[in-house]
């Protein structure tokens, strides 16, 4: 984390600064060396809700250095909203709780409350055939009222086809645990836990999966300090102050 | 006493012998724990009653690494996860950020990425046999293995200069072209391959003690492998032809002809012969291949500098060792904002507890090793 700023992309040209266009005009100040550069990125754009309403011009996305050929010729991938068959069903079943459908590069996103999630992810199960919970994780945004974006990474063998069940939870808001639905999701959301302090209710063994028990803090949020932690280590530890 | 054990498993059944429970640590030194697993094992007797995984040893923050790094910096981390196949690594962590930045990569890219690709599965496949049959107390096939592996290594070498952690492949396609012989040194593996394979079987596939220590050990039903999450071979082997080379093609694979092979008990025995005919496969994509592959470009028209508009992806491929997955949160800055990947290895390490219990101290052992865990992926 501290060397950052040695590892950073090589300066973009003046062209490719321009044509970034306004969602990513303050990009120049996340990269600056140290400190939570990722915290201070442009969160508010990509917030699901409004990220299909509020970027519609995209003025040259995937921004070039003025040399190599220009970008293909379609329109670069952004989520849009959805409505088919399985996002209809979901809605007359869960009409309020399903918050928002999304289409993301071809991939189906569902927005839920995280309150009924067990109840989703149940019918996802057994009654949609989303049998196989591939995945569970978070993604953070700190700047959000509701923090977290819990992912549910969802695969049915008999329609071959996935999707992403996404619910907003704040933090140390409880969801349900969906462990009682795929018992994968024991050491899943051990690791949400771990990374994140996401608190799964009715989870039968919640401690963290990969650190230590006694390890302090949640890794993965982006306010996360691992400096701090350290300084506090060697003062305590050591009596001294740290170098770092 | 007797009623005690009966909530631990599902039909297990336990003797009483009069001795009192007893925790077995097992590693993280274990020889045979590949890597820094420790299982603390509750035992009656040198009956398996419960077991709680330990991991974490090799945890290095890989996913907190990605959102620090540019999109093309952090290609490399993705080797060191499962390092006995970096080349699947990179596949997977490529074409999930081409497909979030909408392009792909040109053809005679993904020729080769296939080729590789299935060497590597290849390569891994034969570390897994030469170190599995190892703990079990087979030591020949290991220099067997490692014999054939060292040619698929010499490939890699040839092509990239790198044996292990390859980083083979660019986003947008690839970096180096493929070398003047890369089809020739191909086919002569390919060609005798096949009768090492049949050499590995005459080893072990009728060899008493190979069945007696494999066969019944460490079943998994096809319902419990996919309430597990456990994919790859292990799930294969249980009954569940699926495989996402067909079922969700990428790369090349819908170009060529293979077949998935499954296997009907679920038992470490059936795992051996599903990874077994699984060689035999990707020997057959190697093959096929090799005889046409397209010319032209092999990297993509992909910027210097890469932004992804905002939005995200989970893309995965079939890993030698199950769905090795990617999902990628990007904030259309040059950096992901969120990387998460989702190693085939943890998943099927979760149903370690399931398959042991009943089972002796023993066949943990061979349990560990059907699972063919890599840590460095577990913990990541």
């Amino acid at each position: 984390m501290t060397n950052d700023s040695e590892e950073k992309q090589p300066p973009r040209p003046a062209e490719a600064e321009k044509s970034a266009g306004t969602p990513a005009a303050p990009s120049a100040s996340p990269f600056a060396p140290g400190g939570t550069p990722s915290s201070e990125a442009p969160a508010k754009p990509v917030a699901p809700s409004a990220a299909a309403a509020a970027i519609p011009p995209k003025p040259g996305a995937p921004a070039k250095p003025p040399g190599p050929p220009p970008p293909p010729k379609e329109a670069p991938p952004k989520p849009a909203p959805l409505d088919n068959d399985l996002v209809r069903r979901y809605k007359t079943r869960f009409s309020g709780a399903i918050q928002e459908a999304l289409l993301d590069r071809r991939q189906a996103i569902l927005v839920i409350a995280a309150d009924r999630l067990l109840e989703i992810a149940r019918y996802s199960r057994d009654e949609e055939d989303f049998n196989l919970l591939v995945d569970l994780t978070a993604v953070d945004w700190p700047k959000r009222e509701k923090r977290f974006d819990l992912v549910l990474n969802l695969y049915s063998f008999p329609k071959n086809e996935r999707l992403r069940i996404k619910a907003l939870v704040a933090e140390n808001e409880p969801v349900p645990s969906v462990e009682s639905v795929w018992p994968t999701a024991n050491w899943l959301e051990r690791e949400a836990f771990d990374m994140f302090g996401i608190v799964f209710e009715g989870h039968s063994n919640l401690k963290r999966l990969l650190l230590p028990e006694e390890w302090q803090g949640y890794p993965l949020r982006k306010d996360y300090d691992i400096l701090q932690q350290d300084e506090a280590w060697v003062r305590e530890n050591l009596g001294i102050d740290s170098g770092q | 006493m007797a009623e005690r054990y009966k909530t631990a498993g599902t039909n297990v059944e336990t003797t009483v012998l009069g001795a009192d429970e007893i925790i077995l640590n097992m590693g993280p030194q274990h020889p045979s724990t590949h890597g820094v697993l420790r299982v603390k094992l509750r035992l009656d007797g040198e009956k398996v009653v419960g077991s709680e995984c330990v991991i974490g040893y090799l945890h290095r923050g890989v996913e907190k690494i990605a959102e620090h790094r540019n999109y093309q910096q952090f290609a490399p981390y993705v080797d060191r996860m499962d390092y006995v196949a970096a080349v699947s690594n990179g596949l997977g962590y490529c074409e999930a950020v081409e497909k979030l930045l909408g392009v792909e990569a040109p053809p005679r890219a993904r020729v080769i990425r296939t080729i590789l690709t299935e060497l590597q599965r290849i390569a891994s496949h034969l570390f897994w046999l030469g170190t599995h049959a190892l703990d079990i107390g087979a030591l020949t096939p290991l220099f067997y293995c490692l014999r054939e592996r060292e040619e698929i290594l010499k490939i890699f070498e040839k092509y990239c200069g790198a044996r292990l952690t390859t980083h083979a492949f660019r986003i947008g396609g690839m970096q180096y072209e493929a070398y003047d012989e890369l089809e020739k040194d191909v086919e002569r593996f390919c060609k005798d391959f096949d009768k090492r394979v049949d050499e590995y079987e005459a080893l072990l596939t009728e060899n008493r003690i190979w069945v007696g220590r494999t066969k019944g050990i460490g079943v998994l039903t096809a319902d419990a492998a996919i309430a597990m999450g456990v994919t790859g071979p292990v799930l294969r082997a249980s009954g569940v032809q699926w495989d996402i080379r067909k079922a969700m093609p990428y790369a090349a694979y819908d170009q060529y002809e293979f077949s998935i092979p499954t296997g009907k008990s679920g038992d470490t025995y059936d795992r051996y012969l599903v990874r077994l005919e699984e060689m035999r496969q990707s020997r057959k994509i190697c093959l096929q291949a090799i005889e046409k592959i397209p010319a032209g470009p092999i990297l993509g028209k992909v910027g210097k500098v890469l932004k992804p508009p905002p939005g995200e992806i989970y893309h995965s491929i079939e890993g030698p060792k199950g769905e090795l997955g990617y999902y990628i949160v990007s904030d259309g800055t040059t950096q992901p904002y969120r990387v998460r990947i989702r190693p085939p290895s943890l998943m099927n390490l979760e149903a370690l507890d399931q398959m042991i219990r009943g089972h002796l101290v023993a066949d943990v052992v061979a349990v560990i090793g059907t699972l063919d865990i890599v840590l460095g992926e577990v913990d990541r």
